[in-house]
């Protein structure tokens, strides 16, 4: 009876070692295989998409994003119990950073990508971390403030972006008379702007404050008009990677929680003159979700 | 990698338009393009090859302006740069009033850039020419142009039909440049295609095929153009 008992117990306490040997596989994914082999963890970064990832003086990656994306390592680390664990930063374009996370030579892309549901076809996002709204960029004397004063004039928009396909829509929708003229990036359209060709150019408000904050007198140009859209901004991450892509939010959770993460925003963006806006001050709210 | 192929993206509205509307303004540019650079590149290569002093000088400085600067520059410069230098009406007509600047600009872009090409060419057909031809036609009592227009022309033309189907061809591919003024030609509304639906690949593989049909119909309208024209016996065959 004894040796039942004794045996009955060893059963229990195998089954219960199996069920935790069985969560323990599914705390692992493709991408922490990958780290935990390595030892290293590849951080996409881009050359100049400022202030979130660019480029500084010393040609170091750095901005925001980058800033926010150390931590994410740091959290990555201690959670599978690395000794060491080295960043491995790999330039990323827009052409390139969608296949380079989806192929794994990237394990998260830090930079400054709208997440839309087309997009979630090739690649996971994170929680947002920024949000930019489509806004227009005039010149002060010109008397515009919304797009609808701009019938009968011309608008200069990126080419293949986000804002093109809004603004188009938007144009198309409330029959005005505006001419388009595509540019190829945004140093082009502050050009078309300045020259005349057009009379506002438009794009994420944030890049917008920065071509103004470059131009020779900031004070000729201003950023007017509601914002036409909200668009987020996560960081990428291969697909069905549920535990990395976890490790990542837990992290954007845990600095929006301490205030950590409206630090690091105002460390990158009070320079510019963009104060945290009433949306993302909610969005942070929204992510910082309790440990 | 995990890259999820989805070739039916390219048959789907609206991104197969897109496609079309793509190729058709590469062809459209790329011939109105050619227009202008067979018309001016010939005038300019015939005055190069027969001018002297003066003339040639000329010539030879738009040759050497217009195929030594990249053409990636000159787009730039046409569309950005030479409104701002010409007189302030024209170049407000140039930037607000004329239909389609990006387009006419990329024409006219492509076009004298190709035309420095075709100058070259043309200038160094005729002087593949013999020169009794130039002598005898001289002797027979015809005159200068007489002599371009019956005799020396028609066997340059013969003999730089081959390096024409080059530049022909390029002129296509040299298109694609067009998209940094904001022309919507193929790779741009392929590079569309990419940045809404993110099938990459498919798009670009689309571009590849639809660039690779233009060149061997090219290529086959010039070889029989070639073979039409060529005369029996002439040195300007093959």
């Amino acid at each position: 009876m004894k040796g039942r008992i004794v045996a009955l117990a060893a059963i229990c306490i195998s089954a219960a070692l199996g069920a935790a040997s069985t969560a323990a596989a599914q705390s692992s994914d493709a991408v922490v295989d990958r780290i935990k082999a390595k030892k290293s963890i590849a951080i996409g970064y881009r050359e100049a998409s400022i202030p979130f990832s660019y480029i500084d003086a010393q040609g170091k990656p750095t901005g925001y994003s980058s800033d926010l994306c150390v931590k994410v390592a740091q959290t990555v680390k201690s959670a599978l119990g690395l000794a060491e664990l080295e960043i491995k930063w790999v330039p990323v374009n827009l052409q390139n950073r969608i296949p380079l996370v989806a192929n794994g030579t990237v394990d998260i892309s830090c930079e400054s990508a709208v997440n839309t549901v087309g997009r979630q076809a090739q690649v996971d996002f994170s929680s947002p971390f920024f949000i930019s709204s489509t806004r227009l960029l005039v010149k002060s004397k010109s008397g515009i403030a919304e797009l609808a004063d701009l019938n009968g004039k011309s608008i200069a928009l990126p080419i293949n972006s986000v804002p093109e396909r809004l603004i188009k829509s938007l144009v198309e929708r409330d029959k005005l008379n505006i001419r388009i003229v595509p540019v190829r990036d945004n140093s082009e359209g502050f050009l078309a702007l300045s020259t005349d060709r057009v009379d506002a150019f438009s794009t994420d408000d944030i890049l917008l404050f920065g071509l103004r904050g470059k131009a020779p007198s900031p004070t000729d140009y201003e950023v007017v008009g509601k914002p036409l859209s909200y668009d987020s901004y996560g960081f990428l991450v291969q697909k069905n990677s549920t535990v990395f892509l976890s490790l990542v939010n837990a992290t954007l959770a845990r600095l929006a929680r301490e205030g950590e993460l409206q630090k690091v925003y105002q460390k990158w963006f009070e320079p510019l003159g963009v104060p945290l806006s009433v949306p993302l001050a909610t969005t942070f709210q929204i992510i910082g979700i309790p440990e | 990698m995990s890259y999820a192929w989805n070739w039916g993206v390219l048959f789907q509205s609206p991104y197969l338009g897109w496609l079309g509307q793509g190729i058709a303004m590469t062809i459209v540019i790329s011939l109105a393009g050619w227009a202008i650079a067979i018309t001016i590149g010939t005038l300019i290569g015939v005055l190069h090859s027969g001018g002297r002093g003066a003339m040639r000088m000329v010539t030879g400085s738009y040759i050497n302006l217009f195929r030594n600067v990249p053409l990636l520059l000159q787009m730039f410069l046409w569309f950005f740069v030479v409104p701002e230098l010409l007189p302030k009406t024209v170049g407000t007509w140039l930037k607000r009033d004329l239909p389609h600047p990006e387009i006419v600009t990329a024409i006219v872009a492509l076009g004298l850039f190709t035309a420095s090409r075709v100058a070259v060419q043309v200038s160094a057909g005729i002087a593949a020419v013999p020169r009794g031809q130039s002598m005898a036609a001289r002797a027979s009592g015809l005159s200068t142009v007489q002599a371009y227009r019956h005799v020396l022309l028609p066997q340059a033309f013969r003999i730089v039909v081959p390096p024409l189907t080059s530049e022909f061809l390029t002129i296509f591919k040299n298109s694609s440049i067009a998209l940094t003024i904001g022309v919507y030609e193929l790779t741009a509304q392929t590079q569309q295609i990419q940045s809404f639906t993110y099938q990459g690949f498919e798009a670009f593989t689309a571009a590849t095929v639809v660039y690779m049909a233009i060149a061997l119909v090219v290529t086959t309208l010039m070889t029989a153009i070639e073979r039409r024209i060529s005369v029996a016996g002439s040195a300007a065959k093959g």
